[in-house]
This record gives C-alpha cells, sequence and structure tokens, in this order.
C-alpha cells in the first residue's frame, strides 16, 4: 500500500513537519469536543514506573509522530518514561502471544480485533477507566463496545482505539452515467448497476484472493447482507443456511459483472486497478482516495472518487466491520496503574484528537464525541468514515469474540466458499457445506 | 644409539597421567571432537525437528499451549479435502517441474559444453535467475501474471492485438498451477545444468575419441558415453532438486498464496497459512510432518534408481 520513493521520503518529511504544526492546532481545536465531568478513576501511580508498549506500524508518517510526542507529553506530566515500540502488522499477534505466554515483555500491547478476548486471562482489567472515557465523551460505540467488552459481560478487557473499514470507493461520473446518482442500497438494484458498468466497459471489481482486508471485507458482507451469519451466538457454526445459500447465489450474479481477474486479487490489486482506470467501483479504505488525491496524475480520478457505505442489502445496517486497534493491559506488568493511566491518558480529548488528525481518518474513533473532531470536515469526502466504529457488525458474526473467529478469517473461509461458487467450482450449497465443515473446526471447542 | 633413547622412551611413557592417556584413547577423542558438531546439530536441527514432531501430536494453537491428541490431527488431515489437495499439487509440481528443469537443464549443460565465443560469460550469465533471491523474482513473476498489468498480455491485446482480454493466468485453478510452474522451471534451471556441466567435464575426451574411431553418431556417442558417465551427478542433483521442489514455499506464497480456492497450495504453504496466520499450530506441525515419508520416498527412488551401479561404488568392472 505504501511505497516508499526518495520523493516521497522528501515529501513525507515535509508532511511531517507541517503534521507537527498542524498538531499544534489540533491541541486548540480538541476543545471543540465536548467533554462531561466525570470523576476519574484513582490511578496512584507505582514509584519509579517505567512502560514499555507495543503498537502496529503507522499507516502515515504523522500518525508516528503525534503518537509519541503523546506520550512525551504523558512522561511530562507523570514523570513515567515510556517506551514505543512499533511492529509490523503481520507480526503483533504472535508477538502478543509470545508477550502472553511467557509472561514477559511489554506491559501493554495495541493489537488489533480479538486479541484480549484470546488472552482474557492474562490481561488486567480496564472497567473503571471504560466507564470513565465513556462517560466523559459520550459513551462507547458498538463497535468499540463489542471488541473491548468480555462477551457477555460489562467488563472491559480491551480499550479499542480506532478502526478502519472498507466501504464502497466509486467513480461518480460512471455510476451517474448507468442512471444512478449513488449506488443503491438494495441488492437487485446494486445488481442492476454493475451490470450497466460492465456494459458501459467500467466494470467494479471486488477481492476474491486471497486478501486479509479486501478479501474478507468483501466476503462478509456477501454473507452479512443477506442475513447470513458465520457464527451464531452461542458459538456454534451457522454459515451452512439458507440465507447464505442465497447470498452466494446473488454473487455468482454480481461475479459476472466484475472486472476480470478479481479471483486472484490480493490486498493491492483493487487500488492498482482504481487507480489506472480499469475498475470504477470497488470496496477500500480511505487509503485509497488518499494516494489517488496526492498523487497529480491521478488527482482527476480522485475528484471523480466518492464513497459510500457498502449498501444495506436486507441487513438493518451497513455491513462492514473495521478492523480495530484494541489495547490491553497484561498481568504480569509492574506498574498496571501506570498503564492505565496512560491508555486513559491517550484517549483523553487533548491527545486524542491531534492524533485522529495526524491520521487523515484512516482510524475512526471509539468515542462518540470525536464526531466533532475536524478531521471529519477536512475533506468532505472522508466524512462517512466518521461512523465506522457505529457497525454492529464484527468479524466472527454474531458469535463470541474468540481466537477461533480470527482463525476462520485468517484462514478465508468465507472468502473462499465466495471463491468457489464465483468460479464455478462448487455450487452455493456445496461451498455453504464446506464453508462449515472448515468453521467447525476452528470452532470445536470453544 | 638406540638403546639409550628406547630407556628413556619408556620411561616417558611410564609418567604420563591419567588425563593424558584418556586423551590418547581414540574412542574418547572421537568423541571429544564430535562433541561441538553434535552440540550445533542437536541444538538448531534436532531440537526444532523434534518440536515440530511434537507440536503434529498437539492441538497447540498460537496463544493457548496445546495438550497431546495423539493422531487426531492426522486423521483430520485424512478427511480434509484441501490436504489432500496440497498432496496432489506438491506431487504434481514437483513431478513436472522436475522433468522440466532437468529435460532443459540437461540440454541447456550440452550447449554450454561446446565451445562458443564468452564462454564462461555465458555461463555466470546463465546462473542468474538461481542467484537472485527467491522472493525477488517471485514477485517480478507476480506482475507478469498480474491479472490487469502483465507484460505478457500487454504485449498480446495492445501490442500485437491477437488477443482482446487479458491473460488470465492466476485466476483460475490449472492455468495458475502451470504458471508457478514455468515460475519454478525458470528458476531451477541454472542450477541443474551449471551442476550438469560440472559432470560433463569431467568426462575424458579420450573416450569420446575412441568412440568416433569407432564410427559412432552424435547419439550413440550421448547414450552410451556421456549419460552413463552423468549418472552419478545426475543422482544427487535430482535428489536435491526433488527436495527443493517438493518444499518450495516463497514462489507459491509470494504469488497466489496458495490461491485461487486453494488449489495452488503445497503442503509448504499450508502448513505455513495454518499454522501461522491461522494460528492452529498443532495442525500446521501435523501437515509439515506429512511431508516427510513423500521426501523419503523421492529420496530413496532417486538413489536407488539412478545411483546404484557397482562402479560407482568402485567395486565392478561395468
Amino acid at each position: 500500500m505504501l511505497k516508499t520513493t526518495r520523493r516521497n521520503a522528501i515529501g513525507l518529511s515535509a508532511a511531517t513537519l507541517a503534521a507537527c504544526a498542524a498538531a499544534e492546532r489540533a491541541q486548540a481545536q480538541a476543545q471543540t469536543i465536548t467533554a462531561a465531568d466525570a470523576t476519574a478513576p484513582r490511578l496512584p501511580l507505582e514509584s519509579g514506573a517505567t512502560l514499555r508498549m507495543l503498537r502496529p506500524v503507522r499507516f502515515v508518517q504523522p500518525d508516528e509522530d503525534v503518537f509519541r510526542a503523546n506520550c512525551a507529553r504523558f512522561t511530562q506530566a507523570t514523570g513515567v518514561q515510556v517506551r514505543v515500540d512499533f511492529v509490523g502488522w503481520e507480526d503483533i499477534t504472535q508477538q502478543t502471544a509470545v508477550t502472553a505466554n511467557t509472561g514477559a515483555g511489554p506491559d501493554l500491547i495495541i493489537g488489533f480485533n480479538e486479541s484480549p478476548h484470546v488472552y482474557a486471562d492474562k490481561l488486567v482489567e480496564l472497567s473503571d477507566v471504560a466507564e470513565y472515557l465513556g462517560k466523559r465523551y459520550g459513551g462507547w460505540l458498538a463497535l468499540a463496545q463489542r471488541y473491548g467488552k468480555r462477551h457477555g459481560t460489562n467488563n472491559w478487557i480491551g480499550l479499542p482505539f480506532g478502526s478502519t473499514g472498507g466501504p464502497l470507493v466509486y467513480r461518480k461520473s460512471a455510476v451517474n452515467a448507468a442512471g444512478y446518482e449513488r449506488p443503491p442500497e438494495d441488492l437487485p438494484n446494486f445488481l442492476d448497476l454493475c451490470r450497466k458498468l460492465k456494459q458501459a466497459g467500467k466494470p467494479s471489481g471486488f477481492a476474491l484472493g486471497n486478501a486479509v482486508g479486501d478479501g474478507n471485507g468483501f466476503a462478509n458482507w456477501v454473507v452479512w447482507s443477506h442475513n447470513g451469519f458465520l457464527v451464531n451466538e452461542d458459538g456454534t457454526v451457522g454459515i451452512n443456511s439458507r440465507e447464505t445459500v442465497a447470498a452466494l447465489h446473488y454473487l455468482k450474479e454480481l461475479y459476472a459483472t466484475f472486472i476480470p481477474g478479481t479471483l486472484s486479487w490480493g490486498d493491492v490489486s483493487n487500488n492498482r486497478a482504481y487507480a489506472s482506470n480499469e475498475c470504477w467501483l470497488t470496496a477500500n479504505g480511505v487509503s485509497l482516495y488518499f494516494a489517488l488525491k496526492n498523487d497529480p496524475a491521478t488527482r482527476a480520478i480522485a475528484e471523480d472518487t466518492e464513497h459510500m457505505l457498502l449498501p444495506k442489502g436486507l441487513a438493518s445496517a451497513s455491513p462492514m466491520a473495521g478492523l480495530t486497534l484494541n489495547a490491553m493491559v497484561f498481568k504480569h506488568s509492574r506498574y498496571p496503574n501506570a498503564s492505565k493511566a496512560l491508555l486513559q491518558f491517550l484517549l483523553e480529548r487533548e491527545q486524542m484528537d491531534p492524533w485522529l488528525n495526524a491520521n487523515l481518518g484512516y482510524w475512526a474513533h471509539p468515542l462518540a464525541n470525536y464526531d466533532a473532531s475536524a478531521v471529519w470536515t477536512s475533506d468532505p469526502k472522508v466524512t462517512l468514515f466518521r461512523d465506522t466504529m457505529r457497525s454492529p457488525f464484527w468479524i466472527g458474526y454474531k458469535g463470541p469474540i474468540s481466537e477461533a473467529s480470527a482463525a476462520a478469517n485468517a484462514e478465508y473461509v468465507m472468502v473462499q466458499m465466495c471463491a468457489s461458487v464465483a468460479s464455478g467450482q462448487a455450487t452455493p450449497e456445496a461451498a455453504a457445506r464446506e464453508a462449515e465443515r472448515r468453521a467447525q473446526r476452528f470452532f470445536r471447542r470453544r | 644409539m638406540s638403546v639409550t633413547t628406547a630407556i628413556d622412551w619408556t620411561k616417558r611413557r611410564a609418567d604420563r597421567s591419567a588425563l593424558a592417556r584418556l586423551f590418547d584413547w581414540k574412542p574418547f577423542l572421537v568423541f571429544i571432537c564430535l562433541l561441538p558438531a553434535v552440540g550445533l546439530l542437536m541444538t538448531f536441527l534436532t531440537y526444532p525437528l523434534g518440536l515440530g514432531i511434537f507440536l503434529a501430536f498437539t492441538d497447540t494453537t498460537i496463544g493457548r499451549r496445546g495438550v497431546w491428541v495423539g493422531l487426531e490431527n492426522f486423521e483430520y488431515l485424512l478427511s480434509d479435502p484441501l490436504w489432500w489437495n496440497a498432496v496432489f499439487y506438491s506431487v504434481f509440481y514437483t513431478a513436472v517441474a522436475t522433468v522440466l528443469k532437468f529435460g532443459l537443464g540437461l540440454w541447456l549443460a550440452l550447449l554450454l559444453n561446446q565451445h562458443i565465443p564468452f564462454k564462461s560469460l555465458i555461463r555466470a550469465i546463465i546462473l542468474l535467475p538461481w542467484i537472485v533471491p527467491t522472493v525477488l523474482s517471485a514477485i517480478a513473476f507476480w506482475w507478469i501474471y498480474d491479472p490487469q498489468f502483465s507484460i505478457i498480455s500487454y504485449v498480446f491485446v495492445d501490442v500485437l492485438g491477437w488477443r482482446t482480454t487479458n491473460i488470465d493466468f492466476i485466476g483460475s485453478a490449472w492455468p495458475a498451477r502451470f504458471s508457478l510452474i514455468a515460475a519454478n522451471v525458470w528458476r531451477g534451471i541454472p542450477f541443474v545444468a551449471i551442476s550438469l556441466l560440472a559432470g560433463l567435464q569431467t568426462i575424458s575426451p579420450s573416450l569420446y575419441e575412441a568412440a568416433l574411431l569407432d564410427g559412432s553418431t552424435a547419439w550413440q556417442r550421448f547414450r552410451f558415453i556421456t549419460f552413463p558417465m552423468l549418472l552419478p551427478i545426475l543422482a544427487i542433483v535430482m535428489t536435491f532438486s526433488i527436495i527443493f521442489t517438493f518444499t518450495d514455499f516463497q514462489l507459491v506464497y509470494a504469488i497466489t498464496r496458495g490461491g485461487p480456492v486453494n488449489s495452488t497450495h503445497l503442503l509448504a504453504t499450508l502448513a505455513f497459512q495454518r499454522g501461522i496466520p491461522g494460528g492452529q499450530l498443532g495442525e500446521g506441525a501435523a501437515i509439515a510432518v506429512s511431508m516427510i515419508p513423500f521426501l523419503v520416498v523421492a529420496t530413496l527412488f532417486s538413489y536407488f534408481a539412478l545411483a546404484r551401479r557397482k562402479w560407482q561404488q568402485g567395486e565392478g568392472n561395468d
């Protein structure tokens, strides 16, 4: 996604300076976030506390700069030294596993999605901090509650920091030429739009290859928009249903309208096809839009680009589950209070708002009052990402969040079910049965 | 002259300490000298291998210590079409790629063995595909096979105008399988060619001269001199090649990640996919362990079929 060239790097460092200046301004702006009076939990800092934290690497350079600056301000305010290590996205899950199992290493980790649920019994409960922040900033949004609380309880084991989703990205001109103001919310009309785009030689395209983000996002949408789901509420596998089969029949017709080659698409393929005028409607994070906007060669495409939440179909809300940053504090930490205080500090408006701004909307906030953050009005085309964490869907919907739902996601169970139907290798019924068989393996005793 | 020295000499022998005698004892000395090597092997080879085999009998996941489940993982694999699919493709991939690599590699070696201008430079260039890091060539092939931006599609569609649509290299099962085999063959030929070239150069020219005097044809010289003389090195190179091809990982993982719909998973990529991103360490280890029988059979085959010649063991007059 991010390619670093020399020119880029020079541009970036200039951008970094600009971002730091912007961060100063953002400090002032942070006051526009309303904060109710709430009593912060009493967290007496352990004397001589020092903290070590892991988090996933930045998406844009200002992300890292502002995050480090925020931690430095925590040190200034409390005297607690904080060391932050940025870890590759693919490695953070394994590093979390090692930390949890050996009981040594960083005091706190910002991981992804399900991590706190997998290691729940090795974590410090964060309910006091979470309740305070919820009261102060208008409450936690739906996805944040889902990923933060232990299943079926009100006990917080993770503190979500933000979430990134992949809504529809489309060329306004092409959709308008097909006779639609914007992509329709209902499934038959959406199919009609894709057919017309195909006829016009401006096809749509969604990843059906082994793409962790885009592939799972699309496959989940196909199933969820027909009211199907992978897991029942009690954690048993529920993928082999009438709804799933209907969804796969629909997919077969939809796939016929795609640009050729989507079965081998990885996470970057749709970005490239979209940027070269080969694909006119796809689903992606905000990164695609900014890549187009910042390159003079593709600025015209960016101007013609609009975002829209994935069509609802039969579901009551747009079926999209963002990739969520989820912070956790380990029991083995000698400074649990300092750890909690740091997370609380980072989620306060003076730190959180500049950080959201630095990320240009890539990470959407978990607390309601940050709706007022300047980042959401900085570019009207980014505004809809504001609601990413209002989604009632999550990875492994509708079951408890667990290691198993994460494994089914990483093993592309849903993606491959869809791909096998799209490619004609399996009938919808057979594909649903195969997905059920594979999923049952993951959910067998949890 | 010898009397005095002989007496002195026996005296010294009697003086030797127990330690010195211990070090003079050959079995002990052998043991001591082997110790560093054995230690290194135990630490860096036997332990990981043993751990891998142990994990295959547990249900360990990333994040949770497993319990011993005996053969359960293997029983599941036997009922798992994905595993059978990976077994099929691993064998198919290895067989087809090895035949092609050896056919083309031998041909290339024979050509390189001729007297041609810039011989050493050409030989060096031939090695390039093998020297380039696999991931690098995999990324190059990934672009070559890209559904939208393939250079081959570009040439056929936009330059020559022979086709109207892009070629779908890795979008469906069989084309994807053959595309990966082509990439593997491209990478593997130099190794085979250079190794066989080394073998060719050990064949004494006098054999060819004698054959020429007897009025042999080029085919006869190849069939009755080159080929038999090349067999020992052929056996070794083939054993290596089969092992490397069967356990290939990078090409497949970088180009298709086992897709489309798992049709190009090799056992190695399936083991990684299930063990690390999928988190099912035990099952991933079981898949990796399930490769061992195939490797043993393949190795024995090339050893017995190609290398069991009496004259190679220096006893016969074959």
